[in-house]
This record gives C-alpha cells, structure tokens and sequence, in this order.
C-alpha cells in the first residue's frame, strides 16, 4: 500500500492541525500509524514521494528553531512538495506589519500549507482564520506544539508497543512548556498515566485539572515510571525569579543517575530539544542506553510526513 | 548528671510538678518523680533547690556582628549573652557583611559556631541575593548546608511576584520563610511610632499600615502560593488581628513578637533615649497590651529578643540618626517574667512561646522535656530581683533598653547538650 493509500484511510476530518486538543483517539492513533509508514519510508535510499507534487509548503517561523524547521522542510521535500523558508527576521515582519497583515500578504501567493511557529499562544490559530490553506501549529507561546506530542507517542509505542496503562513523567519547565501541553492532552487520550514534575514556581496553576499527577520532588515523581521526559529550561521566557541558579535546579531536578534510579529498569529518558547539558539532563544519562532522544528526532520527520498526508486529503481544488 | 529537687516545667505538655531529671550522652535519658537524691547512682548531682527546671529558651531572631562587624558582636560573645539568659539556642540573622545568601557562609557560620559558641547557633540564611529583594536564593542548596529558616533580613521583599516565588520554591523544601514587616515608602523617614508623643518629640512618624500592608499582601500571597509564613516581629494590635483572621482560614501562618514590644511603649522613649530607637517601632500602650493578650491566647506563637548590638557610635547620636535595635539575650527571660508576675500570662504559656513553639517552628528536637531530647536545660530562680547593669553584660555592645530596671527571676544554670555553660553560682554578674 502506498502511503497515499493509506492517508486516505486516516480519519481524519481537519483541515488545520493547531493542537491535540480536538483530537480523537482514533484521530491520533491513525495518525501514528501513518508515520510507521513514513518512517519505514524514510529509511529506505529512494525516500522520495509525489503526494504533494505542485503543492507549497511555506514554513513561517516567528521564533528560532533548528530541529522543527527543517524536519517539516525534510517532510514537505520527501512528500513532492515546493518548500519555502521565510525568514521572519529579515522580512516584513520586522519593519512592523501585523500578524494578520502578514497572513494576508502570504495567503495572496496562493500556498497549500503554512507550517506555523509563534511566540504568541492563540496566534497560529489566529492566523489560520485569514487564510484560505491548511495551518499547521509548529509551536505556538506556551500553548501547543502537536507534532512534537506527536513524535513522542510514536518513539513511546515503538519501544513500549503501547501508550495506554504506561507511567509517563513529564519533568521540569511545565510552566512555559507548549510541549508539556501538548503530551499530557496526547498521552491522557491515549491511556497513559501522566505526571508533572517540577518546582511550584515552574508549575502552571491549576495543571492539576488537565488530568496530571503533580510532584515537587524527582525522587518521587520519577518512581516507577517507564517514560522520563525531561523538557528544557526556559530561561529565555522567565521575567522574575523563577528558580534560583542553574546548579541548584540541576541538583534537585536535573535528571541524575540517581534521580534515574526511581525509575522503571527500562524506562526510556526522552528530551524534545535543544538539551541544556549539565541543567536539565546530565551528559551521561543524555547519551544512556535507554536514551530516545536522537530517535525523537527521526521519528519528527515521520509524523510530520504523515500530518501533511493527512491534511493534504482536505486542500482545496483537490 | 542528674538534676533533683526540681519543679519541671514541660510548657509544650503543661506538665508542672516537682521531679527530677536524668541526662545521659547530651540527651534526656529519663525523668520523673522516681528520680531524686540517693536514687541516681553514680551520675554528678545537681540540686535544684526547688527552683523551675525548663528546657532552654529558643531565641529565633539575634543580629550578631560576624561577619563583618565584629567590634559589635561575635558568636562567642553573643552566645556568652545567651549561656547568661538561659538561651541555650539562637538563631542568627542573614544580614551580616557578607550577607549569609550562600552554602559557603553557612558552613562558615555552622564552623564559627561549633569552634567559638556555648550554645546552639543555627543561621538563618537570606531569602534574596544580597537581600536585594530580586533574586531567590539557592533555598534548597542551603537548607541542605544548614539554613535552618530563611529572611529578608530588616527589610520587606517590596516585590509581590518575588515574594510569591520565594514562598512557593520554598514549600517545596518545607523551608520557613521569616518576614520582616515594613512598607519601605511607608517608613521610609520614620524613626518612631507615629502619633501624639512623636508630634510632641517633633520625631518623624512609622504608622501602623507600614507593617499591617506588608502582613495584609504576605497572607494573600500565601493562600495564593502555599508556604510556612512567619511574621517574624509584630507589633500593633490591628497586626494580632491580621495573624488572628489566617489563623482562623487554617493558613500556614505564624508569628513572633520581641520582648521590647511586650514590655516596653513609646513612651519609655522620653528625652529622645536611642536605646528605645528600634523597628519595628515601640509602639503604644493599647498595642503592647494587645502583644500580651496575644501571647496569653497563643495567637502569638513566638517570643524573641531580637537582640541586635550596636555601639556607641550607632546610639551616640540625636534620635532621628541613631542605630535601631536593642540587645537582648541576657534580659529575654527576666523581662518575660515581667508578663508572670504580673499576672498577665501563665508561666506555661510564657515558657512556652519561648521554647516548644520555637522549637516546633524550626524543626529543632529541644524545647521539650522528654526522653530522647537534646539535654538543653535551664534551672530558674522565678522570683530572684535583680537590677541590669549594662556594664555587667556579656555582649559586646551594652545598647540594652532596661539599663537600671529592676527584673525578678533569672537563670541560674544552663545546660547546653548536658554541659554546664552558665552557673550563676561561678559569675553572679547581672
């Protein structure tokens, strides 16, 4: 079965993807069997499809980014598709035009998909209603970044065989973290049992009421889990006196081998990226066995793969 | 050693009738009526002659000079001050020169202490780098080394959102936060109460809100962020109401009260006398009997002395330019006793604020006379006179506001983990 078979088996009804929230569970799980597919796909020499030939991806990046940049512009390739950057530091953006002007302008050259990241919660949604093509949230403030939820399920299942019943520990900056949001609305719908962990002041209030356990302590938030997913410090986004110095956080969150200990035997030490070596994660444990990281990153081009499949059933003229 | 012919005193438990006591490797080993003379074989015996024996008073607010002003105050003599109290633990203050906001100045404090002090010293450490009131601290990094509390030292945290930090990282480590109760812009020219005796001294006023806003803000944010909160001073009566109505909503909120404030009104300031020159403020007569009631409820957890030295050169000047603060390690209990004798706080009671809440507060396992307790003691004479004369003290700087009172009741030994460090017996002094 070609992927393009199997996207047009995926039930799913959307023309945008802005967050998890919304999905179902049949929704996402169709969309990781999908990516199983991409992933086999890219692993081959010949990774190249026509699903998208003469369609455009513009890839709108209002923040920094490495990793999810290029793994939408690797996707958008390998599926056919004409990828354009558009550099939002050197652009119009900068001499003062508004986000939705900036929509506007965009929408006139007629793209097929625009792969959004914002500094701002709520924008890329704001976006996606003065535009006529399908919006893909690449990360929007504090609020959700799908894909990345996404690639961690897979990278879960893959070695777990399963979401459902897993102890997931989600550790660190939850308070600034889209990717936190967006994995415990992923992992809830899916079964998993889902923990935060973090200091109170890095913890958003009310976190309690999306379905997590919460702990202050690593020692005891990592107690039998079979995923650790250690998230980055923020530091760009704290405004006050949110911790009190690197070396303390890294004493009492940073995933050690002893915090490790707690953990599951087999628990695998995942990371979305760009880790703070010595902060958030020591080097060693990064470089563990059990670490996912480098394969999260993989699996990235896979899901994105897949959510372009998918949303691509929906575009216009089609 | 074993102590017969006392009245023991427990305030913690009320326990209150005479028995004797038996100490073993610095700890209480046993104690109770059974044990008394030609029945303690052969432990040293210490009779008591009648007199109340306690566990050692816990001051949890002492200003010394080291490091950084040394000429004012050591450990060794402040703990001096205290072995003569019968303060057998103190609590030092962050705001030293360096100010104790990292691991390296606590260890420096624990070593002092442990090489120079007869009596327990555990430093409080400071809640903002440099007590600037931006930063937190390493609270947890410090608590590990020894931080035993954690202060602004003689000012508020002015920023709300700092402060919620602060108390939010703090209850994850269950460090106690201590709180000096102050509007900057509200005190800021002040330099006594304010009302009719500073109008009549031409002395610029500290109004009451200057410390009823900050408690006001403080009991939000704790609701709003969780935290052990303890006020480490109050000193008006519409303060005891503040405390009362959090206590009432179950918030994890305490508070201490120094004795100058329990003992003392603006009025003792009379010709512009600069050892009355403190903060917060003596205040008026209705609020220091507000203090007492509230030590006799127990809306008031914690009596300190908030002893702070200072010298000639800080207190030899016209009022509105002198140094704040008092001594007050050898004058805590006798002026506590004021409160007995009067007849305004049962003994228990009093003992109490001065021992078990500390204790209870700080996590310490003294202030209790129980099996197994760090043998921290005090024998004391309730009904002893005497008169204070600043020569005759121990601390370094003798800015003490009872100079020439005349007090009933002092400590005649004190027992530091089962070592003698006072015997009025060997140095009558004051």
């Amino acid at each position: 079965m070609t992927l393009a078979a199997e996207a047009s088996n995926v039930p799913f009804p959307h023309r945008h993807l802005l967050g998890i929230e919304g999905l179902s569970r049949a929704e996402i799980t169709a969309l990781l069997d999908l990516s199983e597919e991409a992933a086999k796909l890219s692993r081959q020499i010949a990774k190249k499809r026509d699903d998208l030939r003469g369609r455009t991806l513009i890839n709108l990046f209002f923040e920094a980014s490495t990793r999810t940049q290029s793994s939408f512009e690797l996707a958008g390739k390998r599926l056919g598709a004409d990828v354009m950057n558009m550099a939002v530091g050197t652009s119009s953006v900068q001499k003062g035009e508004t986000l939705i002007d900036t929509a506007v302008t965009l929408n006139a050259m007629r793209p097929d998909i625009l792969v959004v990241r914002h500094h701002a919660a709520g924008a890329v949604e704001l976006l996606s209603q003065k535009v006529d093509c399908s919006v893909i949230n690449a990360g929007d403030g504090s609020h959700e970044h799908p894909t990345q939820a996404l690639l961690d399920a897979l990278t879960i299942r893959r070695h777990k065989g399963r979401i459902e019943g897993l102890i997931v520990a989600i550790c660190g900056d939850i308070l600034h973290s889209r990717v936190a949001r967006s994995n415990i609305l992923l992992l809830n719908a899916l079964g998993a049992r889902v923990r935060v962990v973090a200091p109170s002041t890095l913890l958003a209030a009310g976190i309690e009421r999306l379905g997590v356990e919460v702990y202050t302590s690593m020692w005891q938030g990592l107690e039998d889990a079979d995923i650790v997913m250690m998230l980055r410090l923020q530091r760009e986004r704290m405004t006050s006196s949110l911790i009190p110095s690197q070396r303390e956080y890294f004493h009492f969150f940073g995933l050690d081998y002893d915090k490790l200990a707690r953990a599951k035997p087999d628990a695998l030490i995942m990371h979305p990226g760009p880790m703070n070596r010595g902060v958030e994660i020591d080097s060693n444990v990064a470089d563990d066995p059990r670490s996912v990281i480098r394969e999260q990153v993989e699996m990235g081009v896979a899901v994105r793969m897949a959510v372009l499949q998918a949303l691509a059933r929906h575009l216009p003229n089609q | 050693m074993a102590f017969v012919n006392a009245r023991l005193i427990d305030p913690a438990s009320r326990l209150d009738r005479p028995s004797g006591l038996m100490i073993r490797d610095g700890l209480i080993a046993d104690l109770g009526p059974h044990i008394m003379a030609g029945a303690t074989g052969d432990a040293e015996l210490v009779d008591c002659g009648g007199h109340v024996l306690a566990p050692g008073l816990i001051d949890m607010m002492v200003f010394t000079g080291e490091p950084g002003h040394e000429h004012r105050e050591t450990l060794a003599t402040a703990s001096r001050a205290a072995a003569a109290g019968g303060v057998t633990t103190i609590v030092c203050m962050p705001n030293t020169d360096p100010v104790i906001d990292d691991v390296a100045l606590v260890d420096f404090i624990l070593r002092r202490a442990r090489d120079t002090a007869l009596v327990n010293v555990h430093p409080m450490a400071a809640m903002t780098k440099g007590l600037l009131g931006e930063e937190m601290t390493e609270i947890g990094l410090l608590r590990d080394a020894g931080a035993i509390a954690f202060a602004n030292g003689k000012a508020s945290l002015a920023n709300a959102k700092v402060m919620r930090n602060v108390l939010a990282y703090a209850k994850d480590f269950g460090a106690l936060i201590v709180h000096h109760l102050e509007d900057h812009a509200l005190a800021k020219d002040g330099v006594m109460n304010e009302g009719e005796v500073a109008t009549r001294l031409g002395l610029r006023g500290i109004p009451s809100a200057a410390e009823t806003i900050i408690l006001e803000r403080d009991i939000r944010l704790v609701e709003l962020a969780g935290g052990r909160y303890h006020a480490g001073q109050i000193s008006c009566r519409a303060s005891l109401d503040i405390i009362r109505t959090a206590k009432l909503m179950r918030l994890p909120v305490t508070c201490g009260v120094c004795i100058n404030h329990l003992t003392l009104n603006e009025n003792d300031i009379g010709p512009y006398r600069t050892f009355f020159k403190m903060r917060p403020p003596l205040r008026s007569e209705d609020d220091r009997r507000a203090m007492v009631e509230g030590v006799a409820s127990g809306d008031i957890d914690v009596i300190v002395s908030a002893h702070d030295p200072r010298g000639a050169e800080g207190k030899r000047r016209p009022f509105a330019e002198a140094a704040d603060g008092a001594v007050g390690l050898e004058t805590l209990l006798g002026a506590a006793l004021r409160l007995y004798h009067n007849g305004d706080v049962e003994l228990a009671q009093l003992l109490q604020a001065l021992t078990a809440n500390p204790a209870r507060l700080l996590g310490l396992g003294s202030g209790r006379l129980v099996k197994g307790a760090p043998a921290d003691l005090v024998v004391i004479d309730l009904e002893r006179p005497w008169v204070v004369e600043p020569e005759q003290l121990r601390s370094k700087s003798k800015n003490t506001p009872f100079d020439a009172a005349r007090l009933q009741g002092r400590a005649l030994l004190t027992v530091v983990a089962g070592r003698p460090v006072y015997n009025y017996a060997d140095s009558p002094g004051p």
